[in-house]
């Protein structure tokens, strides 16, 4: 039991070096991590990190790296250095052989009969997919409580959020029950679980990973990206699902630099890092600030030059974002409509029509924040409305880009906290919708301006005890720095804390309720 | 059905100007689809040609099909149009289960060619310039099909089937401007236009360009005013307007029932109309406002596609000879009079004699098989002239046969019906059914002095000067020697016999 909560706690390079070293199976890691998610994921206490476990699949391709492995060869020589590492994915992505349900009650019960691109790449390195991972519904959120299968709760402290959309992904690596995640961040859904969570999030450069089988929330703003324990470990998934897909056509054609070479550079000299005026200060809590204070006071140790520059048109960023992102949505979700797949509800009196099916499928499939979007999004497109709404919007979209582009010239990396606040009790904010999308407005700019941004652990706030995230953004293709100045500044932290900052976590107790397989939303393939 | 009253055509132009506007579908001959790598292929089983993207399912993305963009291209350039150097796609969003989607991927404000125009000639050479306002991209709907209806449509219908081959098929829309001055020849303009932009795709390669397969399908708009009033009236669009011959009576008609309309001194409603093709009425769909709101916004999963002027030219230089052009030369090189090239042209084997000549025919020999004799056959089979598989070989073999004279033309034609029945080439056709031109002057002659005794009054005309009267006895003699006489050689020795020379 000890070693296995040893093997749990191990970076993914960490266990990808056991497993190349023959210390450890890759059969023996990922039933360490089924054991895990059976003791803490499930029951009225648990952490609800995972829709579906993904028991068997998973355990077969590590039998399988696990034979390549003993085998030896030129098979074993050609494996991917993650071969063999398990990963949990958010269930906003599609996969074959398990349900996808988006978080959503319109996809229960729905498998997809293709293959994410980067789920694809997963399999081709051989890494067993544990399961798919809890979300606000269709990704609109930021506490995973928009969930339609109950929210995920914050390993930290389980009466609070884990950060959303991606609160499943963050919670299972934060819990130890994956040692990797995939999540997709439109507005910030991976690195504000990440902050609150105290793990490391990287919503990559817009266009360098494919989102070809992300079920799209605004296709112009969501990319997907990993969700780690540490920066080593976001580099090396990073490199997995990064790269050219010809079918999405917004991918960029040529690979971004080699990040795993970045995160180890180890220095960050002559590096200008630049404190964004407006992403701090007031609104942000206090223990928020400190910890941000603390991580400008190690990079100016370690030889980086310090700058601040203004992003004056970041203020306007979250009022754009919140009229580009359910324009899209409003339309993205248009095709779940109970006719080809899916859940499909029939009225309950009067004429049997297409459009009475339709709406009585919507109506009783999409929660509450999904309508509120896609009512948003249709009155912003409406003829009259669009150029005040969906078209000011984009110019705004312009200036924050320009605003990006006149701080890049003076910085090499921005750094702002990831989050204003950490996690907020469970059901603090679900009543306030303005408040719940306040959260969001360090990462959004990111988004709209399509540039990579990371966000790592920053210690913890003073006032609460709880993991606090900062976040470092580089401009579009230039991710490498990310890695490379994220690196060096967790290792000035990990030193600080003397380990990482999740052995500070509570252990967690083992849930009372029975296995995993029973939540909902884990259907069997029909 | 149909009770609407219509007003006479020409009481209609006396009244009224007709102003009019087409919106024409094109869809291309692309071996996938507009946006996903599923076969763009006709009349499969349904919903076999599709995958995930046509299907609309979760996590899909689109990517331009590039040889969708370079045939939408080439129409662009043969209707003189520009090209936009970047254009990009929109989203159209509607609910309807044709559409996978529930919106259609298409071109809004962008589109990727504009500002074009076409010359149109008319039956009797008019000239007549069509301007195009602009041909954008899209991706075609699925197709319903609304079972247990009396009607076929979807009010009625106990439940729909819906074919997603069909969803996703690259289309080029064809946009004119409003077409004014054309006064009573609207109707004819009309089934030109559409003529014209059919042979156009056609030509280009770019499309099948069969309308009764609904490769090419016209929106017919329709609007009066009041001679000399500058303002246009309210139109109707009369949809899927899928033959030539229906395009010119259905504007006809509307012309006819706006002008009743307008008399009744009631407002001509603003509508879609269904054309039937059984009674050639209109009847009314559903209520068309300008103010119509899809929403349409840039396709946010699409980038916008570039069309370096090098790779415009590059398509440009690949276009064949346009229509008009051609037609003009074929004509000139043939010597063929206007009635009588346009004859062809309207039969349809303008192609068909092209290929005929190259194999070795003269082009009064093509012409005169194609026109006179394949022409109607096609016809009595319900086919297109093209479509009864006649080898241009096979006419240049009849040809030579007739003309050193080893069968007449009666047989020839003989032979082609055995042709055409399977039995064999030409040759093996004469061989098999024993035809060959009796050239022993011996039994006919005696066929000729039956003949000339048989008809005693003609004999003595043929005698006092009219030679022309001599065709009744070559008749008769044919009509003797069942058709296996060489008839010029009858002709030679009846006006010997009678001691007239031709």
């Amino acid at each position: 039991m000890t070693e296995t909560n040893e093997l749990i706690r191990l970076s993914a390079a960490k266990l990808a070096e056991k497993l190349a070293a023959g210390e450890v199976t890759s059969v023996e890691v990922t039933q360490a991590y089924l054991a895990r998610i059976a003791e803490v994921d499930g029951g009225e206490r648990g952490v609800n990190a995972f829709l579906h476990v993904n028991a068997e699949e998973a355990l077969a391709v590590a039998a399988e790296v696990d034979a390549i492995r003993a085998a030896g060869g030129a098979e074993a020589e050609a494996l991917h250095v993650l071969a063999g590492v398990p990963i949990a994915v958010k269930d906003l992505i599609v996969t074959i052989g398990q349900p996808t349900t988006a978080g959503s009650k319109i996809l229960e019960g729905w498998h997809s009969p293709y293959d994410a691109t980067v789920v694809e790449r997963l399999r081709a390195a051989k890494m067993p997919i544990l399961g798919k991972t809890n979300l606000d519904e269709f990704a609109m959120g930021s506490s995973t409580e928009h969930s339609a299968y109950g929210p995920t709760r914050n390993p930290w402290d389980l009466d609070r959020i884990p950060g959303g959309s991606g609160g499943g992904s963050a919670a299972a690596v934060a819990a130890f029950e994956a040692p990797l995640a995939l999540g997709t961040d439109t507005g910030g859904s991976i690195r504000q679980p990440g902050a609150v969570t105290g793990t490391v999030g990287v919503k990559p450069t817009y266009g360098s990973v494919s989102r070809y089988g992300a079920i799209a929330m605004a296709s112009s703003l969501d990319q997907i990206g990993p969700v780690t324990r540490t920066v080593m470990d976001s580099a090396l998934l990073h490199q997995v699902i990064g790269g050219h897909d010809p079918r999405d056509s917004t991918s960029l054609p040529d690979p971004l630099a080699d990040l795993v070479a970045a995160a180890k550079t180890g220095n960050v000299d002559g590096m200008r890092i630049g404190i964004i005026k407006e992403l701090h200060g007031e609104g942000y809590q206090a223990g928020v600030e400190n910890r941000f204070n603390e991580s400008l006071e190690l990079l100016k140790e370690a030889g980086a030059e310090i700058v601040e520059v203004s992003c004056p048109n970041f203020q306007y960023a979250l009022g754009a974002y919140y009229l580009i992102m359910p324009s899209e949505a409003s339309s993205n979700l248009a095709k779940f409509d109970g006719v080809r797949y899916g859940l499909r509800v029939l009225p309950e009196e009067g004429p049997m029509t297409i459009e009475r099916v339709m709406g009585a499928t919507r109506a009783a499939g999409f929660g509450d924040e999904v309508k509120r979007r896609i009512i948003l999004g249709t009155y912003a497109l409406s003829a009259g409305y669009y150029d005040a709404y969906y078209g000011s919007a984009q110019k705004v979209r312009t200036l924050v880009q320009r605003d990006f582009d006149a701080a890049f010239t003076v910085a090499d990396v921005l750094i702002s906290p990831t989050a204003p606040t950490t996690a907020f009790r469970l059901g603090e904010k679900l009543d306030d919708p303005l408040a719940m999308y306040l959260n969001d407005v360090a990462t959004i700019p990111a988004n709209l301006a399509g540039v990579p941004g990371l966000s790592l652990p920053g210690g913890l706030a003073d006032e609460d005890g709880l993991p606090v995230g900062i976040q470092l953004l580089a401009p579009a293709r230039e991710d490498a720095r990310l890695y490379r100045v994220g690196a060096v500044l967790e290792s000035l932290l990990e030193a600080k804390w003397g380990g990482p900052l999740l052995a500070q976590a509570p252990e967690l107790a083992a849930a009372a309720a029975g296995p995993v397989d029973t939540l909902v939303g884990s259907q069997e393939a029909k | 059905m149909n009770t609407e009253a219509i007003l006479s055509f020409e009481e209609a132009m006396e009244k009224y100007d007709p102003v009019l506007g087409f919106e024409v579908h094109v869809e291309l001959n692309t071996k996938t689809k507009m946006f996903s790598s599923a076969p763009n292929v006709f009349g499969d089983e349904p919903n076999t040609n599709v995958n995930e993207v046509d299907l609309g399912m979760p996590g899909v993305l689109p990517v331009v099909n590039k040889t969708a963009v370079e045939s939408s291209i080439k129409i662009g350039l043969a209707l003189n149009c520009k090209i936009a150097e970047s254009c990009r796609f929109a989203r159209k969003n509607y609910f309807y289960p044709d559409t996978p989607k529930n919106f259609q991927t298409s071109q809004y404000d962008e589109p990727i060619a504009y500002d074009g125009y076409l010359d149109i000639e008319l039956s009797d050479g008019t000239v007549f310039r069509v301007e195009i306002e602009r041909a954008h991209m899209e991706e075609d709907a699925g197709k319903l099909t609304h079972m247990g209806g009396a009607t076929g449509r979807i009010h009625g219908a106990d439940f729909s089937l819906v074919d997603y081959n069909r969803a996703g098929v690259p289309l080029v829309e064809i946009v004119t401007k409003p077409i004014e001055g054309a006064g009573s020849r609207a109707p004819e303009l009309a089934k030109a236009y559409v003529a014209a932009v059919r042979e156009i795709v056609k030509n280009l390669g770019v499309s099948d360009a069969k309308m009764e397969r609904g490769n090419v399908r016209c929106d017919a708009n329709v609007s009066l005013r009041p001679h000399g009033r500058e303002r246009f009236g309210i139109r109707s669009e009369t949809k899927n307007v899928n033959s030539l011959r229906a395009v010119e009576h259905a504007v006809r008609y509307e012309i006819q029932r706006h002008a009743a309309v307008l008399d009744a001194g009631n407002p001509v409603v603003q509508e879609t109309r269904h054309w039937h093709e059984d009674t050639r009425t209109t009847t009314s769909g559903r209520p068309k406002s300008d103010a119509d709101d899809y929403r349409y916004f840039p396709e946010p999963d699409l980038v916008p596609v570039v069309a370096s002027r090098e790779w415009v030219e590059e398509l440009r230089a690949t276009l064949p000879e346009p229509p008009a052009a051609r037609r003009k030369r074929l004509q000139a090189d043939w010597g063929y009079s206007d009635l009588e090239f346009r004859d062809v042209v309207n039969a349809g084997v303008m192609d068909e004699i092209e290929e005929t000549i190259a194999a070795g025919a003269s082009a009064s020999v093509a012409r005169k098989w194609w026109m006179g004799e394949i022409v109607g056959r096609a016809k009595n089979a319900d086919v297109d002239p093209g479509q009864l598989g006649v080898q241009p070989a096979t006419i240049v073999e009849l040809a030579r046969m007739v003309e050193e004279g080893k069968i007449n033309n009666k047989m020839a034609t003989e032979v082609l019906d055995g042709v055409l029945a399977g039995e064999g080439t030409p040759a093996e056709i004469v061989e098999k059914r024993g035809l060959a031109v009796v050239s022993d002057d011996g039994p006919l002659l005696e066929a000729i002095d039956a003949a000339l005794a048989a008809q005693p009054g003609v004999a003595d005309k043929i005698r006092g000067g009219k030679v022309q009267a001599v065709g009744a006895i070559v008749g008769g003699v044919m009509k003797a020697t069942r058709g296996q006489a060489d008839a010029a050689r009858v002709r030679e020795l009846i006006l010997e016999k009678l001691g007239v020379t031709a």
